[in-house]
């Protein structure tokens, strides 16, 4: 990059290092961010993109290296101080309060107020101000933001920093909880906000999203920048995942065999209903094949995962395992008949954070492995640590808090804890959701592995490529019902976004 | 997402190793134990200087003993219940209740025929009972635990005083045709097998049980998964709701257990016994370590918080503290137990705190 770059950068990093009880988080990292571009920060899931953020946001103090804000080299000592600069960031779980309402999240911790009244028409007004400067005209400031979907969370996540006088925003795989329609929302808000001269650090997984959103790219490997500032009109694709990973990806999708031609019928879907969100459903998943459930956000497709668990209770129809009907609502009888789900919300749904890998994958099995109610914790750990050596996953310490691990690794605990337990149907819920690119490729094989094993899988993903990338069949689901059903080769994106879209609209 | 690929050539400076791992230790469950230890030791020494010869003194600290001994069962039952995420706030009551039918003439005279143990079951029965309709109503009602059990509070506080009227009930004190009942039951609780008497041993097998329960069972593994993750649980095909009413029963049993070692030392049932026990039981839970979230749960550390609660109690006794600045400085012990333990968590996860 040439010198006067240097001066013309809002912020610019230099050979910042990181260590965590002697751990190496950051190895030398170095960016410069200008004013009004969007610059990109591409890594695997380790590489230390989580670090650099929290450096940046001064949640953590860097040992060495400088950082200069405006050209002046400053401290950033904590997050109130980065405020305080103008770098806002936006996590990944949203530090939104969802009982209050759009108004007083934006304002909180600096609300407008004399004698402890607060100017409540104050603050609706410019709130009002801010949402239009984001595009979102639509929203009321006076709306709950309990009742708002994701992204129009962020929304108000990005409002609230635009009321601090923010020069710079970063924003952690801000796409990661956005469907498709969505995710253009979210490009048009951050287009408006860089021709307001705001800057945009953008971290994702998703190299097709930074091709269109982004300016500049830096990509971390193990902690160090291995280029910086690269143009993303002059970078290929291979060119950033040889970077990323140092190795060249050919295509993640693994190959599809699909079932055999006289595989049984595992999962019967018939006329399933779970009123206001879908009715008369009628499908079923053959032993070794990838069935995808393809639509959009509330079409229901999260639903009919859950439902067909038990874990909702449904309010018509019948689930079938091997011909057998299942309980409505009870998730363990579906357990028990061989079902195995991977929630949607890793974090929430999928873990326990605080217990360790062994016990995270033998959660659904422990009661086999013991022996008239006593625990055998050494055959668990065993157990697991075949699994964490099969999947790869890391660390390899069967002891390890999951909290700590990455998203790829905690997805493939949910994943071994079906291998595990043992299941002829799997239910897949955004298995790769802030999954990176490599960690991906691997788990899209260890998916087919398993439908080739025998297991039934059914699949939801707000991927399309996703769905169509690795499914043998593809149902397009809309308003609650399927519209259509498909051999993933016969079908198209273009052709399934048509057809939610017409039912979107009918 | 974590760092943990990150390079690590360099060797950790030997300082930072040791003052980790002292870390990670202090973190862990064992030192926190260790901590709880040198809070009692250093709370001994505290006791020997300002009390003397009176409070070190082995009659002593065989009554500091007993008297912690009730307290230690249905604190037990209490470390379930919280590690769980819930919370039982009628142990109290129901400890009463089951003391009052245990002791009513009827239940008596029929242990004057068949021994005093029937007493004893008759307690626990009262105590499984009141706590499978605490462990029902949150469960299947999705009533909280914190308002089905503040329910359950109040009316088997009632409903003991319905049973005994507001009577004390005398154990050994019926009379059938003129003659007295003699159940056994206080002759048994009068004995000291190795001059230890059996309320001590009682609470200590208690404690065990408790601890392989919550250690070495599934029942224990189901009930820190539930703690630390409900939702995680029930999708991986845990009974959540069938093992939430197990363990409000557990409490409960815990409480019936306590009521026949309370009628044993105090020789009578009365609707007034257990009062304030919960907080008593929830106040040694915290100190001992165990999350009040859930997700995390100790009978060793809950153990030595009744220790710590008993002695500091028969300390200030001895030196005549007024009760008021008793209970100013259990206050002050419980915040400041929270308060390391929320220290430790922090550092343990290597997070900081939420902003």
């Amino acid at each position: 990059m040439i010198k006067d770059d240097y001066q013309t950068s809002l912020l610019d990093v230099r050979g910042i290092t990181k260590s965590f009880a002697g751990a190496r988080a950051l190895a030398g990292v170095s960016l410069d961010v200008r004013a009004g571009e969007v610059h990109c920060v591409l890594g695997q899931n380790g590489a230390g993109k989580s670090t650099l953020i929290k450096v940046l946001s001064g949640a953590h103090q860097p040992d060495e290296g400088t950082i200069s804000w405006n050209g002046e080299q400053v401290d950033i000592s904590s997050p109130v101080a980065a405020l305080q600069l103008g770098i806002a960031t936006m996590y990944q779980e949203l530090d939104v309060v969802d009982g209050l309402t759009i108004a007083e999240n934006i304002f909180l911790g600096h609300e407008t107020a004399t004698g402890g009244m607060l100017h409540v028409a104050r603050m609706n007004r410019e709130t009002r101000a801010l949402l239009a400067r984001l595009g979102h005209r639509e929203l009321s400031p006076s709306t709950e933001v309990g009742s708002l979907s994701a992204a129009n969370k962020q929304i108000v996540s990005m409002a609230r920093a635009l009321s601090h006088d923010i020069k710079l925003i970063i924003m952690d795989e801000p796409s990661a909880v956005l469907d498709a329609g969505e995710v253009t929302k979210l490009f048009s808000v951050i287009r408006e906000l860089t021709s307001q001269g705001i800057a945009v650090i953008y971290i994702s997984h998703r190299l097709e999203e930074i091709r269109e959103i982004g300016d500049r790219i830096t990509v971390i490997k193990d902690g160090s920048s291995m280029a910086s500032g690269l143009l993303v009109s002059e970078t290929s694709t291979p060119e950033v995942i040889k970077l990323m990973t140092g190795r060249a990806v050919d295509s993640i999708f693994p190959d599809r065999t699909g079932p055999k031609p006289d595989a049984a019928v595992v999962l019967g879907v018939e006329s399933l209903e779970l009123r206001g969100l879908f009715s008369g459903l009628d499908f079923e998943v053959r032993a070794g094949e990838i069935v995808g459930l393809a639509g959009l956000v509330g079409s229901g497709r999260s639903e009919i995962l859950e439902t067909v668990y038990g874990a909702r209770r449904s309010t018509g129809g019948r689930v079938t395992m091997h011909g057998k009907t299942l309980r409505r609502g009870s998730v363990d009888t579906a357990v028990a008949a061989g079902i195995g789900m991977s929630p949607e919300e890793r974090k929430s749904q999928g873990l326990i954070l605080d217990e360790p890998i062994f016990r995270n994958i033998t959660l659904s099995s422990f009661t086999r492995f013991a022996k008239a109610g006593w625990l055998d914790e050494r055959t668990e750990r065993s157990i697991a640590r075949g699994q964490i050596e099969s999947l790869d996953l890391r660390p390899a310490e069967p002891d390890r808090i999951a909290r700590t691990l990455s998203g790829g690794n905690q997805q493939k605990i949910l994943l071994a804890r079906w291998l595990v337990h043992g299941t002829d149907l799997l239910l897949l819920d955004e298995p790769t959701r802030g999954v990176d690119v490599g960690a991906r490729a691997e788990i899209y094989a260890l998916i087919r592995q398993l439908a080739d094993a025998g297991t039934a899988i059914l699949l939801v993903s707000s991927e399309i490529e996703e769905v169509l990338g690795l499914s043998d069949r593809v149902l397009v689901i809309a308003d609650g019902a399927v519209v259509s059903t498909a051999a993933a080769t016969d079908i198209t994106e273009q052709d399934v976004l048509d057809l939610v879209m017409k039912g979107a609209a009918a | 997402m974590s760092d943990s690929k990150a390079p690590t050539a360099e060797p950790t400076p030997l300082a930072t190793r040791i003052l980790g791992g002292a870390r990670d230790y202090l973190g862990g469950s064992a030192g926190r134990n260790v901590g709880l230890i040198v809070a009692l030791i250093v709370l001994i020494v505290v006791g020997g200087i300002v009390a003397g010869d009176r409070f070190i003194d082995v009659q002593n600290a065989l009554i500091i003993l007993r008297l912690a001994s009730v307290s230690a069962v249905v604190a037990v039952g209490m470390t379930f219940v919280i590690t769980s995420g819930g919370i039982d706030l009628s142990i109290g009551s129901i400890l009463g209740l089951a003391t009052v039918v245990a002791t009513i003439a009827p239940v008596q005279v029929a242990a004057g025929q068949v021994g005093w143990w029937l007493m004893a079951v008759v307690a626990i029965a009262v105590g499984a009972g009141a706590g499978l309709v605490n462990g029902a109503v949150i469960a299947y009602g999705k009533v909280v635990p914190f308002i089905a059990t503040l329910a359950m509070l109040v009316a088997a506080r009632g409903v003991a005083e319905l049973v005994s009227e507001k009577k004390t009930l005398v154990v050994d004190g019926v009379f059938v045709d003129g003659v007295g009942v003699r159940t056994g039951l206080v002759e048994f609780f009068r004995g000291s097998p190795l001059g230890i008497s059996w309320l001590v041993w009682f609470a200590l097998i208690v404690a065990v049980v408790g601890w392989l329960l919550l250690n070495r069972t599934t029942f224990g593994r189901r009930t820190v998964a539930i703690g630390g993750n409900e939702e995680a649980a029930r999708l991986a095909g845990i009974k959540v709701k069938r093992h939430t009413v197990y363990l409000y029963v557990l409490s409960g049993v815990t409480a019936g257990i306590a009521a026949i070692m309370l009628v044993g030392r105090t020789t009578a049932g009365s609707s007034t016994n257990g009062t304030l026990y919960e907080l008593d039981a929830i106040a040694a839970v915290v100190v001992g370590g165990t999350l009040l979230i859930g997700g995390r749960g100790t009978i060793t550390g809950t153990i030595l918080g009744v220790l710590i609660f008993s002695i500091l109690l028969n300390i200030f006794t001895q030196i005549n503290v007024p009760n008021s600045i008793q209970d100013v400085s259990k206050g002050l012990i419980i915040i400041a137990a929270v308060l390391l333990q929320q220290r430790f968590a922090i550092r343990r996860n290597n997070l900081k705190p939420k902003l």
